[in-house]
Parts: structure tokens; C-alpha cells; sequence
């Protein structure tokens, strides 16, 4: 019979004493049956909404998401079963096999530029405030102001500020003598993506930093101390110390990001718009997924099956990384143990 | 000693200064910028993009709450973000202390179930919950909104509250069940002013991702009066796209809020947002 919680379970293996109480096991066996039965209609109070409740709106539609990409639509209407012929279309019939790759690269393109520019750039400035530097505490909060604010704040801002008329971006580079590097940055398509990734970067730029910094404060003064009596240089601290015992933060900040670059849609769409322009050159797979589901401005083009199974690359993709990085993590927390 | 070794003193500290100086630079003055537009005329923001406002008027924030529905678009993003948030912490909490002090079977299976949700972006499934709620005929209502934050965020709510409730010692609730306490009692008396730090990060860990969605109400919400603040802001973007001043106002009222809680929350906003990417 089992005793109560978990860490009552515990709490009874390392004490020599008898455990007082579990919710049931413990007790007096005449009191067991009522005890039983009242004991499972608090489990059903307790769990039963939750659970009504994500079943409904998270379990069962997700499902849903996987069965619906082995259907033919019209509309919004379900047809006949179609096996994989989603799938094939997708990969098979103009303009889909385009639109995804073109999609499929951009996703790669940012999640690439994210780790180069975003992520060095946060392990860089945490380094930095791991020493304690004066002020390390303000840096701390004004670094991270930007991921409290919405990306549509943020997204419109930064498209008044780059507006290649009016924006102050080009103006501070004629102010500075640069007028010739001034140009639409989100209107030419050889600036469009890049821009828009450094507007996001902008905006997360502190939460790496501070997950870092937690990460590398984590790190036993004692190793640091060794290290330096036995004469390392701080390069070579950060490199054989810091580095190695940084893997799990980092490990954390690569699956977010990866997850974060794969569902990339409100930038793009805020800034941008649907249709990922110019010429598709900020298309990313969000936003096909989207057209495709809801129907395409330009086009018209609205189909649920090929938008499903969309959704489902992207699922099993993401869904993938995410349970590596997990199981990374939990093996990773066990070898330290 | 040890704060000491954390920062030797070397040549390149000047510099370090300079990089972390030129970072808070970089994020505060775009916004700086921003909130300094709000106050100028169309015309002063051309002509002297940087320079401070010529009068410090109030007129473009009126104009804009006035015009352009943004009392609304408060009012609904404050509706749904308050209604969500305390379906899932009461849901949340109740799950966790379930989950966290009762031994029974099943449970493993149930914690990993609503750990799944981690893993699978919820978004990625918007054509059946568009269906569903067209079905349920909560389309175009706030509940709509509701039902999916308070569903969606179940996952991170359930892992950091059942990990709390674990943590607690064992004899609390044996005590208060020795004492005849209804199981109610115990959990809302004895074990629920325990977690409040938990509390509070899973309030935050949801909060500023719901009022900042801008997917849902897309696809969810067509009527102008029923838009939440981010959905809101995009219709606004669209009928004044020329003018400036009113849109650097919109932009800086929107803003306003989360900052100003943020410049009293700080610790507890930075804690809460991190929550599951940094330990303790």
C-alpha cells in the first residue's frame, strides 16, 4: 500500500522512525475503505478540471493536427481520406516545394544568425557581469527591459525608426558621414532578413545574457580559485572552466532558440506582412503555415491538408529538439550528481 | 575572498565598462527616442528626428486614446490576460499539490501528459482550435483567448508548482490531517502560502507572454472592440500609417504599462521569465 506524497516516501527511508501518516496508507485499516473513496473524490477535484481542460484545448486539437493532414479539404470542410498525399503535394506540386524551401532556408538562415550575433553576443556580456563589475545589477535590469515588451511594439518601432525616408536609422548615417551605407532596410531583399533578425535580437538579446550569467555564477568559486593558484590566465579559466560547466545553460539556449527561429511569426508578420516581402525574401515557415491554413492575400490560396502537414514537419522537427535537449539535460543533471 | 576572485583587476576592465555602457546604450535609446516622438508634431519628428520636444504636450496621447479605441483594446488585453492567468494558477496549483503530495497510480503517467505540452508548440495546431472554437461558438469572444492561454500554459504551471509542492516537508499536512482538517483546508490553509514564491513566478512566466500575444486574437478575434492591446495596435498602425507623432503615442501608451511594472518588479519579472532556463 502506498504511503502518501513522494517526498513523504523519502522522508520515511531516511528516518528511523515509523512515518506518522500518509493520506491513506497508514491508517487504522477499519477507516481504509471510506478513506479510499474520499481520498480518490479529492484526486478527481483536484485533477479533473485541469485535466477537462487541457485535454480539450491542447491535447485534442494537436491530434487533431496530426489527423488532419491525412485528409483531402475544401474550405473548411473535411473530404476523403488521402493517406500522404498531403505530404507529396507538398513537396511535389508548384509552388509548394518553393515556398517551403525558400521558407524552410530563411528559418535556417535566422536560428544561424541568432546563435552567431545574439547568443555570443549574451555569453560575451555575461562573462563580463559575472565579475561583479559596479553597477552590475542595473546593467542586469536595463539589459533585459526588452524582453518584457511585446514583439509589436517592438517590431513597429524599429519600422518607424528604419523607415528609409523618415527613419532615424539613415539620418544618424548621413549625421555620421555615412549617408552612402543608408538604404530600405527592410524593403531591399538583400537587408530584409538580416534586419529583421538583429530587431529581434534587440529585443532578446537579455535573456541569454541572464541565463548565462546564472549559469556561470552557478560555477564553484573553489574551481576558479584552483585554476588560478595553479596559474591559468583568464582565458584559459573561462575556456577549461566556465566553458565546460556552462553546457547545460547552453544547451537550454540553443533548443529555445532553435524552437524560437522554427516558430518564428509575429516579426515577420508585424513588420513585414503575410506574404513574407520583398519577394518572399522574410518568408518563413510560420508564415506559409499561416497562408496556407487561412488562406493567402495575394492568391487566395487556402488549403487545410498542405497547411497540416506543414504543421506537422514543423512538430515533429521541433518536437524532436526539444526532447533532445531534454533528455540532454536530465543526463547531463545525473552525471553531476 | 571570494567576491574579490571573481574580479581580478586587469587592463581590460576599462573596456568591459565600455561594452557593458554601450549595450544599455543600444537598449535604451531607441526607447528613449520613441517616447521623445510621442511628444513632437509629425513634422518635428522629421525635422529634428533627436533633438528634445519643442513643448512637452500631451496631445497625441489624447488624441490617440480617444480616436483610435485604445481604452478598448486595454480593456480586453487586461480581461483576458487577468481571467487566464487565474484559471491556470488555480488550476495550476491544484494539479501541482495533487500531483506533488499524493501518492497514486497514474500519477508518473499524468505528470509526463502535461509535460508533453512543453514539448509541442501549441500554435502548430491553430487549424483544429480555430475549428473547435467555431464549433463551440467562441469565435470572436474573449473567452475564446481565455480558454487557450489558461490551457496552453498548464505545462510550465503544473512543472514548477509540483516541484515546489515536493519540496515541502513531509509532516505538514500529516499534522493537520491528524488535526481533522478537510483536505480543502489543507491545501488552501496550510500548503497554498507555502508556494507563493512559485506562485508568483508562474503568475509572471504567463502573464507577460498573454498580454503580449499577438497570435491568438489574429486568427480569433475579428471585431475591433473585442482586440487586445498587440492585435489592437496593428489596425491602429494601419489607419495612421503617416502620421507619426500619433503612432510613436500609440506605440509609448502601449508600452507604458509593462514597463512601469517592470521598474518595480524587476527581480521578480526577471526571475519569473527565466524560470525553467535557470535553476533556483
Amino acid at each position: 500500500m502506498p504511503s502518501g506524497g513522494r517526498r513523504e516516501g523519502r522522508a520515511e527511508a531516511a528516518s528511523p522512525a515509523p512515518a506518522v501518516a500518509g493520506v491513506s496508507g497508514a491508517r487504522a485499516p477499519a477507516r481504509g475503505l471510506s478513506l479510499q473513496t474520499s481520498r480518490r473524490l479529492w484526486l478527481v477535484i483536484f485533477l479533473g478540471p485541469a485535466v477537462a481542460l487541457f485535454a480539450t484545448f491542447v491535447t485534442y486539437p494537436i491530434v487533431s493536427a496530426l489527423a488532419y493532414s491525412v485528409y483531402g479539404w475544401e474550405g473548411i470542410g473535411r473530404r476523403e481520406f488521402v493517406g500522404l498525399g498531403n505530404f507529396v503535394r507538398l513537396f511535389e506540386t508548384y509552388p509548394y516545394p518553393r515556398l517551403l524551401a525558400n521558407a524552410f532556408w530563411h528559418n535556417v538562415i535566422v536560428f544561424a544568425l541568432t546563435m552567431l550575433v545574439q547568443n555570443l553576443a549574451g555569453l560575451g556580456l555575461a562573462l563580463i557581469l559575472a565579475r561583479g563589475p559596479v553597477g552590475a545589477r542595473t546593467y542586469r535590469v536595463v539589459f533585459f527591459l526588452p524582453v518584457t515588451l511585446s514583439l509589436v511594439i517592438v517590431g513597429f518601432m524599429w519600422a518607424l525608426f528604419l523607415n528609409p525616408v523618415f527613419g532615424i536609422v539613415n539620418k544618424a548615417l548621413a549625421a555620421a558621414g555615412l549617408a552612402g551605407l543608408a538604404r530600405p532596410w527592410l524593403g531591399d531583399p538583400q537587408t530584409a532578413l538580416v534586419t529583421l533578425t538583429l530587431i529581434n535580437a534587440w529585443r532578446w538579446l537579455g535573456f541569454p545574457t541572464l541565463v548565462f550569467l546564472a549559469g556561470i555564477q552557478a560555477v564553484p568559486d573553489e574551481y576558479l580559485e584552483a585554476a588560478r593558484i595553479d596559474g591559468a590566465g583568464e582565458g584559459e579559466v573561462i575556456r577549461r572552466i566556465i566553458l565546460p560547466l556552462l553546457a547545460p545553460s547552453v544547451t537550454i539556449i540553443v533548443t529555445l532558440t532553435f524552437i524560437g527561429a522554427f516558430n518564428w511569426f509575429e516579426l515577420p508578420y508585424v513588420v513585414q506582412g503575410v506574404s513574407g516581402p520583398p519577394n518572399r525574401a522574410t518568408d518563413v515557415l510560420g508564415l506559409l503555415f499561416y497562408r496556407t491554413a487561412f488562406g493567402e492575400v495575394d492568391t487566395g490560396l487556402q488549403d487545410i491538408g498542405v497547411g497540416s502537414a506543414i504543421a506537422v514537419l514543423m512538430f515533429i522537427v521541433m518536437g524532436a529538439v526539444a526532447t533532445f535537449g531534454a533528455l540532454y539535460l536530465r543526463r547531463r543533471e545525473i552525471e553531476l550528481a | 575572498m571570494t567576491p574579490a576572485s571573481r574580479r581580478p583587476r586587469s587592463l581590460w576592465s576599462p573596456l568591459a565598462h565600455a561594452v557593458l555602457m554601450a549595450n544599455a546604450v543600444l537598449v535604451l535609446v531607441p526607447m528613449v527616442l520613441m517616447g521623445l516622438s510621442a511628444f513632437k508634431t509629425t513634422r518635428e519628428i522629421f525635422q529634428r528626428p533627436f533633438g528634445l520636444p519643442a513643448t512637452w504636450s500631451l496631445a497625441n496621447f489624447q488624441r490617440v486614446w480617444v480616436e483610435a479605441r485604445f481604452g478598448d483594446y486595454f480593456q480586453n488585453s487586461l480581461i483576458v490576460t487577468v481571467a487566464s492567468a487565474a484559471i491556470l494558477v488555480v488550476l495550476g496549483a491544484m494539479t501541482g499539490y495533487a500531483l506533488g503530495r499524493f501518492q497514486f497510480r497514474g500519477n508518473d503517467l499524468l505528470y509526463v501528459y502535461f509535460l508533453s505540452g512543453l514539448l509541442l508548440p501549441i500554435r502548430l495546431a491553430i487549424i483544429p482550435l480555430f475549428i473547435l472554437m467555431r464549433n463551440l461558438n467562441l469565435l470572436d469572444t474573449l473567452w475564446s483567448l481565455i480558454l487557450i492561454y489558461a490551457a496552453s500554459g498548464l505545462p510550465s504551471a503544473v512543472f514548477i508548482l509540483t516541484g515546489f509542492f515536493r519540496t515541502l516537508p513531509a509532516d505538514l499536512d500529516s499534522a493537520a490531517r491528524i488535526d481533522g482538517a478537510s483536505e480543502w483546508v489543507i491545501f488552501t490553509r496550510v500548503m497554498l502560502p507555502l508556494v507563493r514564491p512559485a506562485l508568483v513566478i508562474v503568475t509572471i512566466y504567463n502573464v507577460i507572454p498573454i498580454w503580449n500575444d499577438f497570435f491568438f486574437p489574429l486568427v480569433f478575434i475579428k471585431s475591433d472592440r473585442l482586440k487586445t492591446l498587440p492585435l489592437g495596435m496593428t489596425t491602429f498602425f494601419g489607419q495612421y500609417y503617416t502620421d507619426y507623432a500619433a503612432l510613436f503615442a500609440g506605440l509609448t501608451l502601449a508600452a507604458l504599462p509593462v514597463i512601469a511594472l517592470y521598474v518595480v518588479l524587476s527581480q521578480h519579472f526577471i526571475r519569473g521569465l527565466t524560470a525553467g532556463a535557470v535553476k533556483g
